[in-house]
């Protein structure tokens, strides 16, 4: 055990995100397979589309999970609804209040995100239950401003969020930006190896000078934000706020963490494997609409399919 | 005189446990090293030693939870019949109870007793146990308030303490013959701990015998019919009780001071120690360049003194990069090491902070920090890159004497930091600790280790929490540190 030729066969062996995008592939094809490859080129340009919104929630969650067991960010989907349906109250229509909408937005995940914290911290209550109850204030806060307005994006912001560069939707080039400097601060930079440290051991980090609260705070407070983010985006791109908007990057913000090949037990995260997931938990669905199933399959499909991945990306020695 | 149970009738000179030439060895250490001895129906064994002497080994070899690489456990059953193992030793009615409360605190004092009781299953179990647990509580510590359908978690901890006890002399299928008590009145007041002790002679006196194992010597008179002294593995002496007195039990226990000792030259201390950098409420104080030792028996608040001084200079974001403390786990897996990482990253985490250039962490300044203290230290690894797993355990412990050293950190506490590591390593260990002290680095240094606690300049005796001495110079030795470790007095006051 002691001695075995351990770097030698980390060469070979595939990246723990590689089963995301494999699998991914594959849905891809078989969905082409049906339509007879037409369709391929708009197939991939909503999938980006859409994984742009699971990938940005699912790097923040992905950081909260790397702090270890019991931490995860329940508020997503809360935060998501609260950013969107102020910000777009906020500007109303208004193109020159795009800027002061985004900041607004990015303002609201950062108070979520610092209550979060304060709730874990001053309280201690473990994350799950602090995330989960903060997010029916946020949500209840979302109704209470809302009030079941549907206001319009501004049409540059709409226009935006819907358009392409090159090819490539803007969206998917934000969530790429994001991905690419989320994983230089994973790898690369002092915080990374805390919170990789943090999720290991947290008593040794904290004996090893590792700012172990600051570090949770910070972890906690980026997952909002991100979250608010997104919430601004998803709003903007699909016509207006609704309060149910969120509801279903709970799971997905989860998912995506897990199918990528992160650890579920915290200390070691990969972030390409978080598009790797985005993308899959898209292309299953639509493979399995274009197939025809009905609702009750699709989510039985779609578990499975969940649970085969994580099966196969912790079957090479990866105990989990 | 009734009794919860009864050894049976038995021919008074068959032992009941026979040990012969037992060895435990878990890799290079021999926590037992040839150990033979019988313990026969009536007597009361006293089994004392320093921390480390391999008592618990010893113990846990005798109720047949560790078999031995070496030599031969026997027991003897009720009906005379020999066996070996640890389904043997259950037979031969041999029951331990142990310091470290092991009580289920979720459950109630009766289906704590379910666990040792195998015998309880079945429809009205629970009324069996309530019946045993109670006849012996009642029996041994008389006017206690404990019910047996109370949930442990909700007694105090002498209450948990009495159960355990209790449940190690309580009748079962196989009645109690040998009940080793392992330091069984650490949390007892001394009214119920008399109780225990005239329990234990009132069982020894009707044919069962019993192992004591405590620092409180006192107690280990009152009710031992024959010291065994522990050291190194070995049962270096074996007396009758009377053969013994305070003095020369302490005696036997140590030994004496290492010479090596005294070459730590009294005036080149005088000149490397600067003014006071560090005192804590409890008493501990520090002076710049100088080591500073924490002794005493395990367990008594040296640890949660060092955690609480540690904890009280560090952790806030502004001191990353010029830390005032830094820290050496002695327990690896809880307060050390990252698992998931390699022996760098392990290495380099206290530091870190240091080696960011443009907000990215500079990897070959990394890799240089890594591959200095690798050759300073002696990591044996042909890459640092490798797992730190992959390393044995005293290796592992150099890549945490690493950590806290590459830092800047003026202070250095190190919780017990020798653990597991062999002779030579110790020895580079104590030489790289005098020069680091010598270019005015602080030691706070807690070791179970008489002959570590030594190497200090200073050293505080921590008893129950607090601080008991303070030895300085010539005063550092193992008499005056085992004086002020146990409690003289005892339960003879």
């Amino acid at each position: 055990m002691a001695k075995s030729p351990l770097p030698a066969m980390l060469g070979i062996v595939t990246r723990p995100w590689f089963w995301a995008f494999a699998a991914s592939a594959l849905a891809f094809i078989a969905t082409l397979y049906l339509s007879d490859g037409r369709g391929g080129g708009e197939l991939l340009a909503a999938a980006l589309t859409f994984a742009s919104f699971s990938a940005i929630v699912g790097i923040g969650q992905m950081f909260v999970i790397t702090l270890g067991p019991g931490n995860v960010d329940l508020s997503i989907p809360a935060t998501m609804t609260l950013a969107g349906t102020l910000a777009l109250k906020f500007m109303g229509g208004e193109t020159g209040l795009i800027v002061p909408g985004l900041l607004l937005a990015l303002a609201v995940g950062l108070g979520a995100g610092i209550f979060n914290y304060l709730l874990i911290r001053l309280l201690r209550i473990p994350p799950i239950i602090a995330t989960l109850s903060a997010s029916f204030l946020y949500q209840s806060l979302a109704i209470w401003w809302n009030r079941g307005l549907r206001i319009k994006p501004p049409e540059v912001l709409a226009d935006f969020t819907t358009g392409a560069l090159i090819g490539i939707p803007n969206l998917t080039v934000i969530g790429i930006l994001i991905a690419v400097v989320s994983w230089v601060v994973l790898e690369r930079s002092l915080f990374g190896r805390w919170i990789s440290a943090f999720g290991q051991n947290t008593r040794a980090a904290r004996l090893s000078g590792v700012p172990v609260e600051a570090v949770r705070a910070i972890t906690y407070v980026s997952s909002a934000v991100l979250a608010a983010f997104t919430g601004y985006l998803l709003a903007s791109f699909s016509g207006g706020a609704a309060l149910n908007m969120g509801t279903e990057y709970l799971l997905i913000s989860i998912a995506v963490v897990v199918i990528g090949g992160s650890s579920i037990a915290g200390g070691n995260s990969n972030v390409p494997g978080i598009w790797g997931g985005a993308l899959l938990m898209f292309l299953v669905v639509s493979m399995l609409n274009s197939y025809g199933f009905g609702a009750g399959v699709r989510l039985i499909m779609t578990g499975t399919i969940i649970i085969a991945i994580v099966a196969a990306a912790s079957g090479k020695g990866r105990s989990a | 005189m009734e009794l919860a149970t009864g050894a049976g009738a038995l021919k008074p000179d068959a032992p009941l446990v026979a040990l012969s030439d037992a060895r435990v060895h878990f890799g290079a250490v021999r926590a037992l090293d040839g150990v033979s001895l019988t313990i026969s129906p009536g007597e009361c064994v006293g089994l004392i030693g320093h921390n480390g002497a391999g008592k618990s080994t010893a113990v846990n070899v005798i109720n047949g939870g560790l078999t031995p690489t070496g030599g031969s456990v026997s027991y003897v059953m009720e009906d005379g019949s020999q066996g070996t193992g640890a389904v043997a030793a259950r037979a031969a009615g041999i029951r331990s109870v142990f310091q470290e409360l092991s009580l289920c605190p979720n459950l109630t004092v009766l289906e704590n007793l379910r666990i040792p009781h195998r015998d309880l299953t079945g429809f009205g179990w629970r009324k069996t146990a309530a019946q045993r647990i109670s006849k012996a509580l009642g029996e041994l510590f008389p006017g206690h308030r404990i019910e047996p359908g109370m949930a442990v978690g909700d007694l105090t901890l002498a209450e948990r303490q009495m159960v355990e006890i209790a449940a190690g002399f309580a009748e079962g299928a196989t009645p109690a013959r040998l009940v080793i008590l392992d330091e069984p009145t650490s949390s007892l007041d001394a009214s119920i701990a008399r109780q225990l002790l005239a329990h234990v002679r009132r069982f020894c006196s009707s044919g069962g015998a019993v192992i004591f194992i405590s620092h409180m010597l006192g107690e280990v008179f009152e009710v031992a019919t024959r010291i065994d002294v522990m050291k190194d593995g070995k049962i270096i002496d074996s007396r009758p009780a009377s053969g013994f007195t305070q003095q020369s039990l302490i005696d036997a226990m140590g030994h004496v001071a290492s010479e090596k000792t005294d070459v730590r030259a009294a005036v080149e201390a005088g000149d490397r120690i600067g003014e006071e950098v560090l005192s804590t409420p409890e008493g501990l104080s520090a002076r710049r360049g100088e080591i500073v030792g924490l002794a005493g028996l395990a367990g008594h608040g040296q640890a949660e003194a060092l955690a609480r001084f540690f904890m009280s200079r560090s952790g806030a974001l502004s001191k990353v990069r010029t830390p005032d403390v830094a820290f050496v786990a002695g327990d690896r897996g809880r307060d050390g090491v990252m698992p998931l990482w390699s022996i760098l990253r392990n290495l380099t985490l206290t530091h870190l902070p240091s080696l960011v250039r443009n907000g990215l962490i500079d990897r070959d300044a990394e890799a240089r920090l890594g591959a200095d203290w690798k050759a300073r230290i002696g990591i044996r690894t042909d890459n640092m890159n490798n797992p730190i797993l992959s390393l044995s355990g005293g290796n592992q412990q150099k890549a945490l004497f690493a950590r806290a050293l590459a830092s800047t950190a003026p202070i250095v506490v190190m919780d017990d930091p020798m653990r597991g590591v062999d002779v030579g390593t110790k020895q580079e260990a104590y030489e790289l600790v005098r020069r680091e002290a010598e270019s005015g680095r602080t030691f706070l240094w807690y070791s179970t280790e008489t002959e570590e606690v030594c190497q200090c300049d200073r050293v505080f005796v921590f008893r129950n929490g607090l601080i008991s001495a303070e030895l300085t110079g010539a005063a550092i030795n193992e008499e005056n540190i085992l004086a002020a470790s146990f409690e003289m007095q005892g339960a003879a006051e």
